[in-house]
C-alpha cells in the first residue's frame, strides 16, 4: 500500500475529481501521507469536471491546522446534497466548524467516520453526482477502509478489488456462528442496537452482514466489534487511538484474545469481573513476563508455637509473628526485598513493607505492613488487625495495599502443607507459608524425635534473586523462627 | 406542582378528549398539545400570548371588595386570621412547588391559608420529577467523568472501572426526594398553614369541598381560591403503559431495572435528561421524535451543538419526524414492539424491537374532578383557562372573581419555579398590590451534562420579533473554551448565546450549553427581571476564575452603539 502511494503522488493530490474510469481501488492517503500541497490550494473542487465521484476533502481552517478531526457528519451517506449546505462538523485546533458542499450530488461514502481524524487535504467523503455513481464510490469507500487505521489487517482472503459493495469485504472476517441460533420466525429483520449501528458505520461494515447474538437476535456492539476484528474494549471511547496501556503488560492478552474465544457451554452463567477481581486477573497476567525459581525450606515451629501460646492473649496473631519474622530475616538479605523494575538494574527498598495476602469476598487483597523490621510485636499487630478491619469495609489506602515489598501467603490454617504462589509484579520475593505438621525427625546423634515443622516455599525473580541468595534468606528465616525470643525485643 | 386531587386510577389516563376517535384526528391532537405541554415550548407559546396581550394591559385591576384598610397586626410567621365570613382567606388546591410558594407568601402577607393536598406534599416536582432525577443525575454525570478515558488521561488519573449498584442508585433518588419532601411539610406546618387531606373540589364561589374517597366531604369557605393541581404524564393514544417495560417518567424515576435498549418518545428536556441518565448507567437509547429535529423548543444552535456532544458520541440514535402509532410492552418472550408512522404522511415507516420504552411526549395537566363546572369555567385541552394575572376565565371569556389558577395546569410554563412565580404573583395581587409576572425572565434548565439553560426568547423568536415591532436583533457567543475555570476542569465544550437590542442595549435572551449552565443562567435571567441593560451589567464584577466569566465575557462582547446620543443622524429624504 506503502509502495502504491508512493508511486502515484500526483494523481491523488492533484485530481480533486476521480474521473470514473479511475475506478480501481486506489488507496486514499491515510493519516499522514497526504501531500502538503493541499496547504496552498483554496479548498475548491477541479472546476474541469468530467468526473462524477468527487472527493470531500479536510479543509484547512486555520493557517495552523494541519489535520482536523471529524465531529460529526450532518449528512449520512445517501442523502442528497445541494450546494453550501453543511455537511460535516469538523473540528481543527481552534474551533469546531460546519463544512459546507460546493456541488450538488449525493453523498455516497463516509471515508473518515465520526471521532477519526484526517489530515488538512486527506479525502474524508465521496460525493456522487447521480444515483448510479453511488455502488462505484462505495466501492472506492470500501477498498479505502480496508486500510483504514481503525481495522486491522484483513485476513489474506479478503482484499477483493470487484466492485461489490462492502458486503463482500468484510463478511470474511466475521467469525462463523452457526451455533445455536436464536429461535427466528419467518424471515428476520435486521435488529441492530443504537452503539452497534454507530460502530458499525465507524468501521465500516455492512451491518446486514453481521450475525447477531443479542437477546431477540438483534445485532449488539460486542457483534459488530468482533466482525470488525477487534478487541472489544470495555471503555466506550469512539476515539480510534484510545488505547495505549503499557505495551509490556497488553502484549499478551492482545495475542490471547485474537483467536476466537472458546464457544460457550449453554447454560453456562458469565459473570463479569468485579474490579478487585479484574486487578488480580491483571497482575496476573503481567506476573507471567517475569522468570522466576522456588526454593521450599523445612523450618521446625515447636518454639514459634510456644511463644504464640505466651503473646496470644496480647493479641498477637500468627500473621504478625511471621511477618516480623520474615521483615528481619529480610533485613539481613536486602537482595530478596529488592525489585528488578526495568530488566536492567536491582532496585533496593528503603523499607521492608511486608504485604500478606488475604482472601475476601470473592477477591483477594495485599494489606501491607510498613517498616515490618522497624516496628515491635505489639504494634504490628494492632496494625495488622486496623488493616484488616480496613480491608474488610473496601477502605484501604492505595498506600495500604500496593506499598509492599515482599508478601507473605499463608494457606497453613486450611491443613495445605505446601504450595507455591505467583509473584506479584514489582516485587523480589513471596513466601508460601504451609501448614505445621508434626513430624518424626532423626537428630546427629541418631535419636528420632517429633518436631512440627512448616513447609516454607519462596517464589522469587530469579533476575535479581538466585538461588544462594534464597537458601541464605530461608536460613536465616528458620533461624528466627527457630529460635523466636528475638521476635518479641 | 401535581395534585391528584382524585387518585382513581381512571384519572390518570389521557386527557385527550374522545376514546374512540378517529386516529388522525388523535395526531391533530398531540401535535396541538406539543407546543403547550412539552419541553419548553411552554415558554413560546407564552410570548405568543405575551404579543396578543400587549395592548390590553390597562385592565383595571378587579380587586372590588379588598379593604385597603386590612389589618397587617397578624405577626409575619403566623397564619392570619381569616376575613369576615370566611373561613380562610385562601384555598390552595394542590401542595406542589407552586401551592407550597403561594402558601408561604400568603403567610407572610397575614393571610390565614389552607393546602389541600390528595396525595403527596411536593407534588410532581418533588416526589417524582425534577428532584428525584437530580438525584439519578448526579450519579450519571459521575459515571460519565469515571468512564471517559480521554477525560482522566488528561487529568492523569486512573480509574481502574466504575460500576454501580442499580439499588443503591434508586435508594439516593427515593431518600432525597423523601428528605425534600419533608421538608417542604415541615415548613408548611411551621408557618401554621392548615394541610388538609383530600380530594379538593370548588362547589361555587368562593366555597370548595375537600375530603378522602369513602369519607364525607367537609365544606369550607375561602375569600380567595388558588388551583395549583399540576399535571400528570402524557401518555398518546395507542401506547400501552405498563409500568415495566413501557413506562412514563413516573416509572423511570425509579429505576426499577437497566434496560439494555431503551426508545425515548420525546426528545425534550425529560427525554434528554434520562437519555443522560440510562446511557450513563449502560442502556443503549433511540430517540423517537415527531418534529423534523432533536430537541425541538431550544435555540437552534444551541440545539445543534447539544446534539453534537449530548447525542452523537453517546450510544443513541435516532428517528425524527415520526410518531410511535402504537407501543406493545414486552411480554410472552417479545420484546416492547414500537410501530412508527410518517408524522406528516401517516405512513407506516417502521418497526423498532427494544427492551422499554419511555414515554417522554410532556405533561398534560391534571383538572378533572376540580368542580370547574360549578364556576362555569370550560378547561381548554384540559388547561384552566386564565389571564396574564393567572385569574380563571370562564366560558364567555369573563374573569370568575376570586379564582386563580397557576403551575402546569393553566401551562402557560411549565416549570416548578414558574408555578411558584405565578404563586406569588397571585398572593401580590389578592394582598391589593397589581403583580404581573414577566415569563420571559423566568429561567429554564435541562440538567444534562453538560447542562443547557435559557432564559427569555430564542433567536428565531427574537428577530421574528424585532421584525415586526422594527428593531435590530443582534447576537453575541462565548466559548467554554477560553474559560479558565472550564479548562482547568478539562470542559471547555460549551457556548453561552446573548440575543439583544443593540439599540437600547435591551437583553432578549441568553442560552448557555456548558459546564454548570443551569447556575449561570440567573446573572442574565435576573438582568431581564429588573430590567438591566448591557451597557450597565457588562461593568459588573467577577471573580477569577469562574465559570460566571462566560457571562462577563458575553456581556462584554455585546455592542451596544451609544445610547446617550437619541438624535440620530440626518437622513437625505
Amino acid at each position: 500500500m506503502a509502495s502504491s502511494l508512493l508511486s502515484k503522488p500526483t494523481p491523488n493530490s492533484k485530481t480533486i475529481s476521480f474521473s470514473s474510469s479511475l475506478a480501481t481501488p486506489l488507496p486514499w492517503p491515510t493519516k499522514g501521507s497526504a501531500s502538503i500541497k493541499f496547504h496552498i490550494r483554496p479548498r475548491r473542487r477541479n472546476p474541469s469536471v468530467q468526473a462524477k465521484i468527487r472527493e470531500i476533502f479536510m479543509p484547512a481552517l486555520s493557517s495552523t491546522m494541519t489535520e482536523g478531526k471529524i465531529v460529526s457528519w450532518i449528512k449520512s451517506e445517501g442523502d442528497v446534497l445541494s450546494k453550501g449546505e453543511s455537511v460535516v462538523v469538523v473540528e481543527s485546533d481552534k474551533a469546531d466548524m460546519d463544512v459546507e458542499t460546493f456541488y450538488d450530488g449525493i453523498l455516497a461514502a463516509i471515508v473518515v467516520g465520526e471521532g477519526e481524524t484526517a489530515p488538512v487535504g486527506a479525502p474524508i467523503g465521496l460525493l456522487a453526482e447521480t444515483e448510479e455513481e453511488i455502488a462505484e464510490a462505495k466501492a472506492k469507500a470500501a477498498s479505502s477502509s480496508n486500510t483504514a487505521p481503525s481495522t486491522p489487517p484483513p485476513a489474506p482472503s479478503s482484499p477483493s478489488p470487484a466492485p461489490v459493495p462492502a458486503a463482500a469485504t468484510v463478511s470474511s472476517p466475521t467469525p462463523a456462528k452457526v451455533a445455536s441460533l436464536p429461535v427466528s420466525d419467518g424471515p428476520r429483520k435486521i435488529v441492530a442496537t443504537p452503539f452497534a449501528k454507530k460502530l458499525a458505520k465507524q468501521h465500516k461494515i455492512d451491518i446486514e452482514s453481521i450475525f447477531g447474538t443479542g437477546s431477540f437476535g438483534r445485532i449488539t456492539p460486542v457483534d459488530v466489534e468482533a466482525a470488525a476484528g477487534i478487541t472489544p474494549k470495555s471503555s466506550t471511547s469512539n476515539v480510534v487511538s484510545a488505547n495505549v496501556a503499557s505495551p509490556a503488560a497488553s502484549a499478551p492478552p492482545k495475542a490471547a484474545s485474537a483467536a476466537t474465544p472458546p464457544p460457550s457451554i449453554p447454560g453456562s452463567t458469565v459473570v463479569p469481573f468485579t474490579t478487585m477481581q479484574a486487578a488480580v486477573s491483571k497482575n496476573m497476567l503481567e506476573s507471567l513476563s517475569v522468570p522466576t525459581f522456588r526454593v521450599g525450606y523445612p523450618v521446625s515451629t515447636d518454639a514459634l508455637d510456644s511463644l504464640y501460646e505466651k503473646v496470644k492473649p496480647k493479641g498477637v496473631t500468627m500473621t504478625a509473628l511471621l511477618a516480623k519474622a520474615a521483615a528481619m530475616a529480610l533485613a539481613q538479605h536486602p537482595v530478596v526485598n529488592a525489585s528488578c523494575k526495568d530488566g536492567k538494574s536491582f532496585t533496593f527498598n528503603s523499607n521492608i513493607n511486608i504485604a500478606v495476602a488475604v482472601a475476601i469476598n470473592g477477591g483477594l487483597i495485599t494489606p501491607v505492613l510498613q517498616d515490618a523490621d522497624k516496628l515491635d510485636l505489639y504494634l504490628l499487630s494492632e496494625k495488622w488487625k486496623e488493616l484488616v478491619d480496613k480491608a474488610r469495609a473496601k477502605q484501604l489506602q492505595p498506600h495500604e495495599y500496593n506499598s509492599g515489598t515482599f508478601t507473605l501467603s499463608n494457606l497453613g490454617m486450611f491443613g495445605v502443607d505446601r504450595f507455591d504462589a505467583i509473584l506479584p509484579p514489582g516485587q523480589g520475593a513471596i513466601m508460601a507459608v504451609g501448614a505445621s505438621k508434626p513430624t518424626v525427625v532423626a537428630d546427629g546423634d541418631g535419636f528420632f524425635s517429633v518436631k512440627s515443622k512448616m513447609l516454607v516455599n519462596v517464589t522469587a525473580d530469579h533476575r535479581i534473586v538466585y538461588g544462594a541468595d534464597l537458601a541464605a534468606f530461608l536460613k536465616t528465616f528458620a533461624n528466627i523462627v527457630e529460635n523466636p525470643e528475638s521476635l518479641t525485643l | 406542582m401535581q395534585a391528584s386531587i382524585s387518585l382513581s386510577v381512571s384519572s390518570h389516563s389521557s386527557p385527550a378528549a374522545s376514546t374512540k376517535s378517529v386516529r388522525t384526528e388523535e395526531f391533530i391532537c398531540i401535535n396541538a398539545l406539543k407546543p403547550a405541554n412539552v419541553r419548553f415550548c411552554g415558554l413560546r407559546k407564552e410570548i405568543l400570548g405575551f404579543y396578543a396581550l400587549k395592548g390590553f394591559d390597562s385592565r383595571p385591576i378587579e380587586l372590588s371588595g379588598r379593604r385597603s384598610s386590612r389589618k397587617l397586626s397578624a405577626s409575619l410567621s403566623e397564619n392570619g386570621v381569616p376575613s369576615k365570613g370566611f373561613d380562610y382567606d385562601l384555598v390552595i388546591i394542590g401542595a406542589g412547588v407552586g401551592g407550597h410558594g403561594a402558601a408561604l407568601h400568603a403567610v407572610e402577607k397575614g393571610l390565614k391559608t389552607a393546602i389541600i393536598e390528595g396525595d403527596v406534599v411536593g407534588g410532581t416536582c418533588v416526589n417524582r420529577g425534577c428532584v428525584p432525577s437530580k438525584a439519578l443525575l448526579a450519579v450519571s454525570g459521575r459515571m460519565r467523568e469515571f468512564q471517559s478515558e480521554q477525560h482522566l488521561k488528561a487529568f492523569g488519573l486512573q480509574v481502574s472501572s466504575a460500576g454501580y449498584d442499580r439499588q443503591g442508585v434508586a435508594d439516593h433518588a427515593n431518600n432525597l426526594a423523601s428528605k425534600i419532601r419533608n421538608n417542604l411539610t415541615n415548613s408548611l406546618k411551621s408557618l401554621g398553614v392548615d394541610i388538609l387531606t383530600g380530594v379538593g373540589t370548588i362547589l361555587g364561589p368562593q366555597k370548595v369541598k375537600y375530603g378522602k374517597v369513602g369519607f364525607s366531604d367537609n365544606v369550607i369557605t375561602a375569600k380567595d381560591i388558588i388551583i395549583a393541581t399540576g399535571s400528570v404524564p402524557y401518555v398518546p393514544k395507542g401506547i400501552e403503559v405498563d409500568g415495566k417495560t413501557v413506562i412514563t417518567s413516573d416509572h423511570a424515576l425509579k429505576l426499577e431495572s437497566v434496560p439494555e435498549w431503551m426508545a425515548i418518545v420525546g426528545s425534550g428536556y425529560i427525554g434528554l435528561e434520562f437519555s443522560d441518565v440510562y446511557t450513563a448507567l449502560g442502556s443503549e437509547v433511540t430517540f423517537i421524535e415527531a418534529l423534523d429535529q432533536l430537541m425541538p423548543g431550544f435555540d437552534p444552535e444551541i440545539g445543534k451543538l447539544a446534539q453534537r456532544v449530548l447525542i452523537n458520541p453517546r450510544k443513541i440514535d435516532y428517528h425524527t419526524g415520526v410518531f410511535a402509532s402504537k407501543i406493545t410492552p414486552a411480554k410472552d418472550g417479545k420484546p416492547v414492539i414500537i410501530e412508527l408512522i410518517d408524522a406528516k404522511t401517516k405512513e407506516p415507516k417502521d418497526t423498532l424491537e427494544v427492551d422499554a420504552a419511555l414515554i417522554a411526549t410532556g405533561r398534560a395537566p391534571f383538572t378533572k374532578g376540580l368542580g370547574l363546572e360549578n364556576i362555569n369555567v370550560e378547561t381548554q385541552r384540559g388547561f384552566v383557562p386564565v389571564d396574564e394575572r393567572m385569574a380563571v376565565i370562564d366560558k364567555n371569556g369573563k374573569l370568575v372573581p376570586h379564582v386563580y389558577c397557576i403551575g402546569d395546569s393553566n401551562g402557560k410554563m411549565m416549570l416548578a419555579h414558574a408555578a411558584s412565580a405565578q404563586g406569588i404573583s397571585v398572593v401580590e395581587q389578592v394582598c391589593g398590590k397589581d403583580h404581573v409576572l414577566n415569563h420571559l425572565s423566568i429561567p429554564a434548565a435541562c440538567f444534562t451534562h453538560p447542562e443547557i439553560s435559557m432564559v427569555g426568547l430564542t433567536e428565531p423568536q427574537a428577530r421574528e420579533k424585532g421584525a415586526n415591532e422594527g428593531f435590530e436583533v443582534s447576537v453575541a457567543k462565548t466559548s467554554f473554551k477560553a474559560n479558565t475555570k472550564a479548562l482547568a476542569e478539562n470542559e471547555g465544550e460549551g457556548l453561552a448565546k446573548l440575543i439583544y437590542r443593540p439599540d437600547n442595549g435591551e437583553i432578549l435572551g441568553v442560552h448557555i450549553f456548558g459546564l454548570h449552565a443551569a447556575d449561570l443562567i440567573h446573572e442574565a435571567s435576573n438582568a431581564i427581571t429588573l430590567g438591566t441593560r448591557i451597557q450597565d451589567i457588562k461593568f459588573a464584577v467577577h471573580a477569577h476564575p469562574t465559570l460566571s466569566e462566560v457571562l462577563d465575557e458575553l456581556f462584554k462582547s455585546a455592542k451596544v452603539s451609544s445610547v446617550s446620543s437619541p438624535i440620530k443622524e440626518p437622513v437625505a429624504v
